[in-house]
């Protein structure tokens, strides 16, 4: 019991900086909706009901242009389909003893940025510490939809802007920290970096989607180092 | 024109399906090493990805998102708490903003 609560606590205090990020990247979301024509309720329901910053813009897209529910399956499934891969890596964190139906909900929260701060805990994951995340972000996911969604200009856009840096500061702050004793992770930070660099600037390349444009580099170099780099056996944090 | 909802019902589901299958169906720890290695790097690459470039242009100028990149990657190498480094981010581009977008 008091372990749940320990760890529920923490993933509150990780989840913060997530849900002030959140609150930023989804207030632009709910002004966005109310100009494809969703009511207030509508964007705040597909907000927590799907949780995804870039299958929820493309998402807009669909609806607006009224095209099939076929096409708005795979437009979802192209662009989230790195969340597939987030949850396999997720998979292992897992404890056997952990009851199985925790896993669909945890399901639920995986989001680039729940799913990052979880992975590099050390040690197994307490499905606990990702609600706790989850505590956090979701309300700033939610509630940010519906303030952009009753005002499009509630928070001026300096606001805006500093809280827009919050996620990237925190992606930061999970993957540096290990790369500082770990050559090869430093590597690959580095080389992931430079290619989504060239992927942004290079002509045909910076057609791709963002989504898309994460699967392809991410089974490309995750893929080379662990060729190159096999991990020995059990890095405890992994 | 199918009704709103109607597309929010197959969002949410196409969405939490790519999330929920791979958590449900991996119960046993993976062996192969190639595969272990491969999901131990994936979120490296992936945050690393999503980072950068975007963070240049997240905010309201290049400068300030430089700043931004700077400030983060400093302070998260001293192995800074993810709440510091945001915090420190965001106020590090508020304050340079002031001077440089009117």
């Amino acid at each position: 019991m008091n372990e749940r609560k320990r760890e529920f606590r923490a993933g509150l205090a990780d989840g913060i900086p997530i849900g002030l990020g959140y609150l930023a990247v989804s207030f632009t979301f709910g002004i966005m909706a109310g100009d494809a024509g969703l009511t207030a309720p509508q964007a705040v329901v597909l907000s927590l009901t799907n949780l995804t910053s870039a299958g929820q813009f493309a998402g807009l897209g669909v609806i607006q242009a009224g095209a099939s529910f076929a096409e708005m399956a795979l437009t979802q499934l192209v662009i989230n389909l790195r969340y597939c891969l987030m949850s396999c890596s997720l998979s292992q964190k897992l404890s056997a003893s952990m009851p199985f139906f925790h896993r669909f909900f945890m399901a639920y929260g995986v989001t680039d940025e729940i799913f990052g701060v979880s992975v590099c805990r050390e040690g197994a994951l307490s499905p606990w510490y990702s609600y706790g995340l989850m505590g956090a972000a979701v309300p700033g996911w939610t509630l940010g939809t519906l303030l952009g969604g009753i005002s499009g200009s509630l928070l001026p856009q300096r606001i805006l802007n500093a809280l827009n840096v919050a996620l990237y500061g925190m992606f930061l702050a999970v993957i540096l920290p290990p790369a500082r004793k770990n050559k090869v992770l430093m590597g690959i930070i580095l080389v992931s970096m430079a290619a989504s660099l060239l992927f942004a600037k290079l002509p045909v390349l910076g057609e791709i989607s963002s989504g898309f444009k994460i699967i392809i580099l991410t089974i490309l170099i995750a893929g080379g180092a662990a060729f190159l780099f096999p991990v020995k056996e059990e890095t405890k944090d992994a | 024109m199918h009704s709103v909802y109607g597309y929010i019902f197959v969002m949410a589901a196409v969405t939490y399906l790519i999330r929920m299958i791979p958590l449900v169906l991996l119960k046993k720890e993976i062996t192969n090493v190639w595969i272990k290695s491969f999901l131990f790097y994936v979120p490296y690459v992936t945050l690393a990805v999503m980072t950068f470039p975007a963070i240049l242009s997240a905010t309201g100028s290049f400068v300030s998102g430089a700043a931004a990149l700077v400030v983060a990657v400093i302070l998260a190498y001293r192995g800074k708490s993810l709440f510091q480094v945001a915090v420190a981010v965001c106020a590090a581009v508020f304050v340079l903003e002031l001077f440089l977008v009117r």
